[in-house]
């Protein structure tokens, strides 16, 4: 293998609903600093049904160039037909880094795509930088669990993979205008070469407020006692319109559905405020709601490791402190209300 | 009659793991060893379809040896048929070289009783990946079916399964042809506690044991550390975050300093009130 052939950065790019999916727009973020210290492209490839008029927002978000293979082989999610459609690209146009979103899509092509290639795939990165004369992607991540970081390596292979968690890296600010090249590519692959079908999408129908766009979360934790106590988090996240979060081992006790479960294992979550109550602060836990604009960290323990990630902590216990915290926002709020009565 | 083989690891509890603060190295010894729990829910996946379907469930594995206790945990749940291999020649293999050799054990075992589906946990708690799974079935050519959360029908007689592949924002109905892959998630099923039969067979029970010397057409070169194209370079326990503003004085005060920094903010209780 000479990995002199092997040149640019590539971002595989999720179409959802008709656009490219957000996390695909923070990796061509994180994506444009690895192509600048390398001094090479960043290229997008971009794969689905009537996806081609997608590549202009890639170029705004920081793409020299994407790959489109827009054709209606390609319309739902199919792992055949992309993996075909990613390894011919690679073959074509060797890239020396290749970024996948770690969304259910994502971690799934890639997997696929680095056991045909083969080459190395560094699953949930949350940091990424490479080395400005070698190209070695250094690809960090939570390990065992997130008690340790580890930082990965592909020195013999090329392309080099990694999946990135979802609201880890930023997107760069759009710049309405910038184009790029866009580069039509097909294979020949007919229906009867790929051997799974959609019959079906179904989206889930309750739309409750998803943790991962809450602007404020109410997460709790074993530190609540039992499910009894942590109703608490619903009535303060009820008090406040925030959406419920929760701990690992509260998801594991069945005190609330894995929905709800900030993490490594969870959830990504940035919400503008985020209350971690009786939560002990697991470093996978903090992997998943560090980036958020607010941290107010409530605990017993005054040792807990929560306290050295959040803004404001107070000691003490709970069940103690969340009721006084409601009955304060009721009223605080509630005066609001009236004062805005007032005006009408 | 189904042949469904479960894909197992037995892995440190991560939940736990304790630190060497010295050394930043996790202390392996400090962690009970168990089967990865989002095995156990492929292993009862497999024992349900059984139920439906009929057939034989076998579970595979390459650990060390004492990884046998996590084979007879899924002979509890109700496996038939436990296999492991176990060499040194598979120390210190990635997701790459790990999908290889389980495919060697795999192609092996199929030689025994050939395989309609195979199922594995979503992923290993210890290295997080979800991508042995996946490898497996590339290296089969069969088609791989991540994040699977119910199994609507398996059809032997006219070669597909319909199941149900979990996205983020509800989920998708695929047909696929049998043979595929499985990696489900743990809502798929609930394990019960194991029955008195089974745990009573499980202590008898020896798995099938195998060293590398026992899978044909191996390629020495694509196993282990060797065959790994990823290495981890350095491991560190992750930056401590600086800490914030600890609030004091007596429990209402705190609220009163809470409420009062929140407030500050009142855009943002709007923005969550609206």
């Amino acid at each position: 293998m000479n990995f002199d052939d092997y040149r640019g950065v590539w971002v595989f790019l999720e179409e959802k609903d008709g656009v490219i999916a957000p996390v695909s727009l923070e990796l061509l973020g994180a994506g444009r600093k690895l192509a600048d210290k390398r001094q090479t492209e960043l290229s997008g490839v971009l794969i689905g049904e009537g996806v081609t008029a997608l590549a202009q927002s890639a170029f705004e978000y920081g793409a020299d160039k994407v790959f489109v293979y827009d054709d209606p082989i390609y319309r739902h999610y199919r792992t055949e037909a992309y993996m075909r459609a990613v390894l011919a690209c690679v073959e074509k146009h060797k890239p020396e880094i290749l970024l996948y979103g770690a969304t259910s899509t994502g971690k799934d092509l890639a997997s696929a795509v680095a056991t045909d290639l083969p080459t190395g795939l560094t699953a949930d990165t949350t940091q990424l930088d490479v080395e400005e004369d070698t190209g070695l992607l250094l690809a960090s991540r939570p390990a065992f669990g997130g008690n340790i970081m580890a930082t990965i390596l592909c020195k013999k292979y090329r392309p080099q993979m990694a999946t990135v968690r979802p609201k880890v890296m930023k997107a760069l600010p759009r710049e309405p205008g910038r184009t790029g090249t866009i580069i039509a590519e097909s294979i020949p692959l007919r229906e009867e070469d790929v051997r799974t079908k959609v019959l079906e999408i179904v989206r889930a129908t309750t739309r409750r407020v998803r943790i991962d766009e809450a602007d404020i979360i109410v997460a709790g934790g074993k530190g609540l006692g039992g499910p009894a106590g942590f109703q608490l988090i619903h009535r303060l996240a009820e008090t406040i319109g925030a959406a419920v979060g929760a701990s690992r081992d509260v998801v594991e006790a069945g005190w609330i559905g894995h929905h709800h479960q900030v993490g490594q294992t969870g959830v990504t979550v940035t919400p503008k405020i985020y209350f971690a109550i009786g939560i002990s602060g697991a470093i996978q836990h903090i992997v998943g709601m560090q980036n958020s604009g607010l941290i107010i960290a409530i605990n017993k323990d005054s040792a807990a490791p929560i306290f050295q990630s959040c803004h404001y902590g107070i000691v003490g216990d709970a069940l103690e402190i969340v009721p006084m915290l409601i009955q304060a926002f009721e009223t605080a709020l509630g005066r609001k209300e009236e004062a805005n009565a007032g005006k009408v | 009659m189904l042949h469904i083989v479960a894909c197992i690891k037995q892995v440190p509890d991560t939940k736990i793991i304790k630190m060497n603060p010295k050394t930043n190295t996790m202390d392996r010894a400090s962690a009970p060893a168990i089967l990865n729990p989002y095995d156990a829910h492929a292993v009862e996946e497999a024992v349900r379809l059984r139920a439906r379907y009929g057939g034989v469930v076998s579970v595979l594995t390459m650990g060390p040896p004492p990884a046998v206790k996590a084979i007879k945990k899924c002979i509890e749940i109700g496996a038939d048929e436990g296999y492991m291999i176990t060499d040194r020649a598979f120390a210190g293999a990635d997701t790459l070289a790990t999908s290889y050799a389980l495919t060697k054990a795999l192609e092996k075992i199929a030689t025994i009783r050939p395989i309609d589906l195979i199922i594995c946990g979503k992923m290993t708690i210890d290295g997080d990946t979800g991508q042995v799974g996946p490898g497996i079935a590339r290296r089969l050519d069969i088609p791989p079916l991540t994040s699977v959360n119910k199994v609507v029908e398996i059809n032997q007689d006219e070669g597909y399964a319909i199941v149900h592949r979990k996205l983020e924002d509800g989920y998708e109905v695929i047909r696929s042809t049998l043979p595929c892959l499985l990696s489900v998630e743990k809502e798929i099923n609930e394990v019960p506690y194991s029955p008195l039969p089974n745990m009573l067979r499980a202590a008898r029970y020896q798995p099938h044991i195998w060293s590398v010397n026992d899978l044909p057409d191996i390629d020495r070169p694509q196993l282990g550390l060797k065959g790994s194209p990823t290495i981890v370079s350095s491991v560190w326990a992750p930056a401590k975050p600086q800490g914030g503003t600890m609030l004091e004085g007596t429990a209402q005060d705190q609220v009163q300093q809470l409420l009062n920094v929140l407030l500050e903010r009142r855009e943002l209780l709007e923005v969550g009130r609206s």
